[in-house]
């Protein structure tokens, strides 16, 4: 063996190709199937795409990096479905552009947390988290409410995120701006608009409280309470037995 | 610096900046209604200030031809003290986030300042401005004294240094305003990603270059790290990185993959980004500095072959391991665990390589405190490494998982291994750089590497104790079979060791600040005459006893 690498060690080139050669098999391995294996990613009917404002709202919890403390990804564990709920499925973040699975829990697990609170409970936690959790050390995010969310660029938010794959339709990338409010100002009609083209499910609500204003407040709220309210498929396979116990993975 | 470039390298350079420039323009006035346009004033502010030192020089006579007898070191001595700056940020911000932890009130309703917005200022700070300074540094040294050739120009080194460093102050700057692509320490956006790409071909290019011209026949094992570094950190880069902006004028773009195949990218990069930034990078400068101040040659050719090649081809397949029990199929987390474990193998033959190295200058770790940072730094790589086997190991990783012990393993690695394997190479390369005998004060070398050892060793107990009671609580179940703690009762129980916590980091930053003062008073010394050079090398080397 080490004579034949000492003539490998004379040529660069060769030691660049061979280093590239050898460090590619890992990744093709493991991830070129995960794209062509059907299995990977359940199929489901009911799933359904972030409207503007949730998306909008997404982006500020990218920017103001929550996932830093918080995951989005219950594991196949007992202690966690107990305490989070049922455990994440790969569909359920099949249209997230980045996922935000997380990677640290210095605050609970955030899968499940769509409709779990008020939206009242989330603006004042939002606002002063030790006002209702006092032992929290989350933030306080009170400019949230302070700031005017920007919506003329939501059309190209939609068309960017049609452009890696999620089925939005023209329509709704046209209204993108329109629905964002109009999803923050119920029994307007506007809303019915909004209501025809992503459901009618919709969580169409004054979220901060405000429906006269569209605040950064409004989405991030939005989007918190539809986080793992995209499709029932997790809690339809709840009866299975695929609940790992903790204990016996020993 | 610039006296020594010639006129139409000075013109050269100038038309770089002038493009940079124009570049930053571009993006600012199509960005103008968004952040965006703050990060194109960044980048026309930097070129500008590029262009008004070469203009200020560009009538300065012509260097001598003698310059190219010797080595060129000039964008080596600005590195080094760019590692300082960042090392000195950095560590700054890992302190304010520590403290955040303990005491969140610290953030002063202010966005820029909160948690999430500071936390990749410090990872980037660290990893990307302290080490990967560090690496282009000492790279560009190693690869022209292992290679016995000159850098084959002297406009391309600066251009991979300082564009380098425009890609970090993009990405700090960038995460205080609120843009991040969430990507664990991937988060600059595509503008800022893109830019890397060019630097990053400038800097495989010039290393390439250099290595062609070289008068050694063989390629020194050093080398070998360095290239696995550059190369695959493009491969990861690139890939991981791929993305649609929302447009020109956006910061915003949106990845090209989602759920559980982003999840695996994001991954298979981040813990390459481990793999081959912070290992494969750190163990070049290990299998040079080490045994040149050891004054020992390299224990095993054969352990360096194994190590390599094994680090090269089992990490790519290590990432998944970050995804055990998630929606990630169950074949691939089972293939990440595998070859993680067999990792410690090529880890180890590392770390006991650099270990053996030393038998016969043990002495020396024992009085000088720049080989024992370096001699600390292989201790913690190999319990690091193990660790990390450890970790990897799916029932292990069911309790760690999520908790503080992911954060006290990193650091165990970043400031025992990472931080130390670099503050000892500097110390060595600092005085060769500007050709003193020695560092300006040996004792506060000493003081630096016991602030680091102090700082490490508190900072990753307090981790380990937090993270085992943490995932401890979170499954503790009670007779009647409910879980025993709230998430919050398990936050509160964290406080005592987030205390703890920011006393190490207090003492690794105050370490760091010790170091940065002595390479300055280093650099402000005269030099000392030639004649007494050998004299002071005499006193500065310790005495072999009974000699």
């Amino acid at each position: 063996m080490p004579e034949a690498h000492r003539k490998l060690e004379r040529s660069a080139i060769g030691f660049v190709l061979a280093i590239v050669v050898v460090a590619s098999i890992g990744g093709l391995v493991e991830i070129a199937p995960l794209f062509t294996i059907d299995e990977t990613v359940e199929e489901v009917e009911d799933m359904r795409v972030y409207t503007p404002l949730e998306l909008a709202g997404r982006n500020i919890y990218i920017r103001e990096g929550c996932y830093a403390c918080h995951s989005q990804m219950i594991r196949t564990l007992r202690d966690e479905v107990e305490r989070y709920g049922p455990y994440s499925l790969a569909v359920e973040s099949q249209y997230d552009h980045p996922m935000l699975w997380g990677s640290k829990r210095t605050g609970p697990d955030l899968a499940r947390v769509g409709g779990k609170y008020s939206d009242e409970w989330h603006v004042a936690h939002l606002v002063d988290p030790r006002a209702v959790v006092p032992e929290s050390k989350m933030p306080a995010y009170a400019w949230l409410q302070r700031n005017t969310l920007k919506t003329d660029d939501l059309p190209g938010h939609l068309t960017a995120m049609h452009r890696v794959g999620v089925p939005y339709t023209d329509a709704m990338i046209e209204n993108a701006a329109h629905d964002a409010f109009a999803q923050a100002y119920p029994d307007s009609d506007m809303a019915e608009g909004m209501a025809e083209r992503y459901g009618a499910d919709t969580n169409i609500r004054a979220f901060d409280g405000d429906p006269g204003r569209l605040t950064e407040m409004d989405a991030l709220v939005a989007y918190l309470q539809i986080v793992g309210q995209l499709t029932d498929a997790a809690h339809e396979k709840r009866t299975g037995e695929q609940v790992v116990r903790a204990e016996e993975t020993e | 610096m610039i006296a020594g470039l010639t006129a139409t390298e000075r013109q050269i350079g100038l038309v770089l900046a002038g493009l940079v420039t124009l570049m930053g323009a571009a993006l600012g006035i199509a960005g103008r209604n968004d952040v965006l346009g703050y990060q194109g004033l960044l980048i026309v502010v930097f070129g500008a200030l590029v262009m008004i030192a070469l203009l200020r020089n560009l009538d300065a006579p012509e260097p001598d031809e003698s310059r190219l007898a010797e080595y060129y070191d000039d964008p080596i001595r600005f590195g080094i003290v760019l590692t300082m700056l960042w090392a000195i940020f950095g560590m700054f911000v890992g302190l304010w986030v520590a403290a955040l932890l303990a005491w969140p009130e610290l953030t002063f309703d202010a966005a820029w300042a909160s948690f999430g917005r500071l936390r990749p200022a410090h990872t980037t700070g660290v990893i990307f401005g302290f080490g990967g300074n560090a690496l282009i540094a000492t790279s560009l040294h190693v690869v022209q004294r292992t290679s016995r050739a000159r850098l084959p120009d002297q406009v391309s080194p600066w251009f991979v240094l300082l564009g380098y460093n425009l890609f970090c102050l993009l990405a700090v700057t960038g995460y205080f305003a609120g843009i991040t692509q969430s990507k664990e320490y991937a988060e600059p956006e595509w503008y800022a990603d893109l830019w890397l790409v060019i630097v990053w071909v400038a800097y495989f290019a010039l290393y390439i270059r250099t290595l062609a011209r070289r008068k050694e026949p063989h390629i020194y094992v050093a080398n070998w790290y360095y290239m696995a570094f550059i190369l695959v950190v493009a491969v990861l880069h690139i890939v991981n990185n791929l993305a649609v902006p929302v447009s020109f004028g956006s910061a915003k773009a949106y990845s090209a993959f989602s759920g559980v195949q982003d999840a695996m990218t994001q991954w298979w990069y981040g813990h390459n980004a481990v793999a081959f930034f912070l290992t494969a990078g750190f163990l070049g400068m290990m299998y040079y500095y080490l045994p040149k101040r050891a004054e020992r040659p390299i224990y095993s050719y054969r352990l360096s072959i194994i190590s390599f090649w094994g680090i090269t081809f089992m990490y790519m397949w290590a990432g998944s391991h970050h995804l055990h029990y998630t929606a990630l199929p169950h074949w691939v987390q089972t293939l990440g665990m595998t070859f993680s474990v067999v990792l410690l193998v090529p880890s180890w033959a590392s770390a006991a390589n650099a270990l053996l190295t030393l038998n016969g200058a043990w002495h020396k770790v024992r009085d000088d405190a720049t080989l024992r940072f370096m001699m600390v730094a292989a201790v913690f790589y190999g319990l690091s490494t193990f660790e990390g086997s450890f970790l990897a190991i799916r029932a292990v990783n069911s309790l760690s998982h999520y908790t503080d012990w992911t954060v006290g393993h990193v650091h165990a690695g970043a400031l025992g291994w990472v931080a130390m394997i670099t503050f000892g190479a500097l110390y060595t390369l600092t005085p060769a750089m500007w050709k003193r005998a020695r560092m300006y004060s040996n004792t506060l070398v000493e003081v630096h590497f016991w602030c680091a050892v102090i700082g490490t060793l508190i900072y990753v107990f307090a981790m380990w104790n937090s993270g085992i009671i943490q995932g401890l609580m979170w499954r503790t179940y009670n007779d009647s079979g409910t879980l025993t703690y709230s998430f919050i009762e398990s936050l509160v129980a964290m406080h005592p060791y987030y205390i703890a916590r920011t006393l190490g980091g207090l003492f690794f930053l105050a370490g760091a600040a010790v170091g940065t003062y002595n390479i300055f008073m280093t650099i402000r010394h005269e030099p000392l005459p030639l004649s007494r050079r050998a004299e002071a090398l005499g006193t500065d080397r310790p005495l072999v006893p009974g000699e």
